[in-house]
């Protein structure tokens, strides 16, 4: 529909000409008229028609849909509060796409009106010619539908609903269809900052979490690239086996490998206590008691961290080791002749490129384990004790909000205000690095 | 006899570097195998473990794998995993091709925006929208159904895999395009015929990539799935040893062999082109 036209040469339009477009323009306020006073019949139609199923589906559900988005229902048992929310967000959303087609609409009819003033024989009038049209112009958009057609259902509308439930008081007392629910505004934010329960848990909670995610993803890096050092020394043999057995901890499905080592690291029966410390104790002045793994909450913490490198080492190990590959030879050679030493060639040669390259991606690990479920919730399900509205603890706040979701006495509103907490932080430390890596600049 | 000396430091210097770094790889290669090793043997041992340890002198059975499929769901599980797998696969490839191709190759109107939009919403956890799940899930009844859990794994991964993939179509010249239109290609053909078949390694990739998903994805699958019937293998093997009272070791572990085993299989075989897809898609941004 809406033609590219590349950058055209100034052309300057008489008043008449000018007035030409501005009437178009205006004209398709209502779809479909713009069309017609360009003389293209069909279009104008299916335009009109469009609208018209706009206007007709709002007098006839749209507006009674925003109206239950206002009230949430009135009669307990008859409304169902969730429902009629729900329905509003669709309603939102449909005005929101036939907002973008009005404007399409408006913008095609002011370029129609344009070009046949340039060069009228360009303007395609009948059908056949429209068909043709908008296949050649149109064909990116129909390559797009599908993936928009599935984010808008799994991304755009979830992220809407979440926002709508964090403002109203939806939780284990408010269950419709047997109660309503309702709007409470910033109720359930106040709540978390202030209420002395929900604040002190978000506290520990939240500290925990930026804990985990700086020592586990650093961890992580700083083993792969060391890794990746090593074996890019020209003198190691066997860099076959090993290469794959770096790559081991990747190639098997995580939430194995979890659940192994929570079991492997059981207080009692488990192999690091039982195996792997007797063992060490055999050496020379090693002397290690047993370590209450899964119930003293600091021991908690190391063995998932540790566990998070051990899982989290090999992606950034094959990363680094396709840059080091990349880092031209005599860079090296000429920083001996300077009289550099090893550490010298790796502070001022390795690992400023190591970074020049992979910092976007050491970032989304950062974020990744920001909301690692997995490794929190499988190794000892945010355990061991509580430090409160539910949390143990090693939760983060994404185990918390599965917590406060799915216990016995589930806190929607809370879950959902934290949910936009956690996106908020995220998106922000991305857009944050993307902009210092122009990630955002495009080829043109 | 101060070069000798010299060459002497060096020569001694050489051996501690070859030294440590063998040390250096083979402790890691214990740490990495230790675990792996535990969970592979306690598979083929008899009798319920409470836990794993690395024993090899034990009575070796394959006992486990049969109770697997006599005594379980796994096979259920196994296939129901398999079902998600493979639609979510398949749909999203096709979704995510399509719009990378429509982004990478052509010029339209609110082509930059929508591109940052998708860097935008690639951000935003989506797991983490639980509530949201859950009430359009009870409206449109979607709990306990597979086919929920699939669309919500396939749109999860469109935006940022979408932008991957138009990194990838980058890579692919441009006079190709134009040779072939000169030549009186139409649109589908430029696409079918000449590019598709050039990004191959990275649909494959991309292919691998949403089919082991729902292998390990934990958190939305054991929400949204509420019957035994319909789990995936993560939340069925989970329950093996999630009762501390009753922790069936060697079944979990045969369980988890079987799923392993073809994972890294196809893992090793793709790990070269997923390499250099990873590469040349994330840095063109």
């Amino acid at each position: 529909m809406a033609t590219t036209t590349n950058k055209q040469k100034k052309v300057t339009f008489s008043k008449e000409q000018q007035a030409h477009m501005q009437k178009a323009t205006w004209l398709s306020l209502i779809p479909g008229l713009g069309q017609f006073y360009n003389k293209q019949i069909f279009k104008g139609v299916i335009f009109l028609i469009i609208f018209a199923l706009f206007v007709f589906q709002m007098l006839f559900s749209g507006v009674h849909a925003l109206n239950g988005l206002i009230t949430l229902g009135s009669t307990p048992r008859e409304d169902h509060s969730l429902f009629i929310m729900i329905q509003g967000a669709m309603q939102l959303l449909l005005i929101l796409i036939y907002a973008i087609f009005h404007l399409v609409n408006m913008v095609d009819a002011r370029k129609v009106a344009k070009q046949s003033i340039l060069s009228p024989d360009t303007v395609s009038h009948t059908p056949t010619q429209l068909l043709k049209n908008v296949w050649n112009n149109g064909f990116a958009y129909l390559l797009t539908v599908p993936a928009y057609i599935l984010m808008i259902f799994t991304i755009v509308f979830p992220v809407l609903v979440t926002i709508f439930i964090a403002f109203t008081n939806y939780d284990f007392y408010h269950i419709p269809p047997a109660t309503l629910i309702d709007w409470t505004g910033f109720e359930t934010f106040k709540s978390i900052f202030t209420l002395s329960t929900y604040r002190d848990t978000f506290g520990a909670v939240f500290g925990w979490t930026i804990i985990w995610t700086l020592s586990a993803t650093t961890l992580q890096i700083v083993v792969g690239i060391f890794c990746a050092i090593m074996m890019h020394q020209p003198f190691v043999k066997f860099k076959r086996i090993f290469g794959v057995i770096l790559l081991l901890p990747w190639a098997v499905p995580a939430f194995i490998t979890i659940l192994s080592f929570s079991n492997i690291f059981n207080d009692s029966a488990g192999a690091i206590n039982t195996q792997v410390i007797p063992l060490l104790n055999h050496l020379p002045l090693v002397d290690i008691p047993m370590i209450s793994w899964k119930t003293d909450p600091f021991w908690t913490k190391i063995a998932i961290i540790s566990i998070q490198g051990w899982l989290g080492f090999p992606y950034i190990y094959v990363l680094t080791s396709g840059i080091l590959q990349s880092i031209p030879d005599d860079w090296y050679e000429a920083s001996v002749i300077d009289g550099a030493n090893a550490l010298q060639k790796f502070r001022y040669i390795t690992l400023p490129q190591i970074f020049a390259v992979a910092a976007p991606v050491f970032v989304t690990q950062y974020t990744f384990n920001f909301n690692n479920f997995s490794m929190i919730y499988l190794f000892n399900g945010g355990g061991p004790g509580s430090v409160g509205s539910g949390a143990g603890a090693t939760d983060i706040l994404i185990s918390w909000i599965y917590k406060l979701t799915t216990g016995t006495s589930p806190q929607y509103n809370i879950a959902s205000a934290i949910t936009l907490i956690i996106s908020a932080i995220v998106i922000f430390v991305s857009l944050l690095v993307f902009k210092q890596t122009k990630a955002f600049e495009m080829e043109d | 006899m101060k070069t000798a000396k010299k060459y002497k430091t060096q020569k001694n210097q050489r051996f501690w570097t070859k030294f440590w770094t063998y040390l250096f790889l083979l402790f890691i290669s214990a740490v990495i195998l230790y675990p792996l090793l535990i969970t592979v043997t306690s598979a083929f041992k008899a009798g319920n473990l409470m836990a794993f340890r690395l024993e090899l002198n034990a009575n070796w059975t394959l006992d486990s794998f049969k109770r697997l499929f006599t005594d379980t769901m796994y096979g259920q599980w196994y296939l129901n995993t398999l079902v998600v797998a493979i639609t979510s696969m398949l749909v999203q490839v096709a979704a995510i091709t399509l719009a990378g191709y429509a982004y990478s190759r052509y010029r339209f109107a609110g082509r930059k925006q929508t591109l940052k939009f998708f860097l935008l919403v690639q951000m935003v956890p989506t797991t983490a929208a639980l509530t949201a799940f859950y009430v359009m899930a009870l409206l449109i009844g979607g709990l306990d159904q597979h086919w929920f859990l699939i669309l919500v794994y396939i749109g999860g991964g469109i935006p940022m895999n979408t932008w991957l993939m138009k990194g990838y179509f980058d890579t692919v010249p441009l006079d190709l395009d134009e040779s072939a239109r000169l030549d009186g290609a139409g649109h589908f053909r430029i696409f079918w015929q000449i590019i598709l078949p050039l990004v191959r390694p990275m649909i494959a990739v991309q292919a691998l990539w949403a089919f082991m998903n729902p292998f390990g994805e934990y958190m939305l699958a054991r929400f949204l799935l509420r019957s035994q019937k319909n789990y995936t293998v993560a939340i069925g093997l989970q329950t093996f040893i999630s009762n501390p009272k009753n922790q069936q070791v060697t079944l979990f572990a045969a369980g988890a062999i079987l799923i392993a085993v073809p994972i890294c299989i196809l893992f090793f075989y793709l790990q070269k082109s997923f390499v250099t897809g990873l590469t040349a898609g994330g840095t063109k941004g």
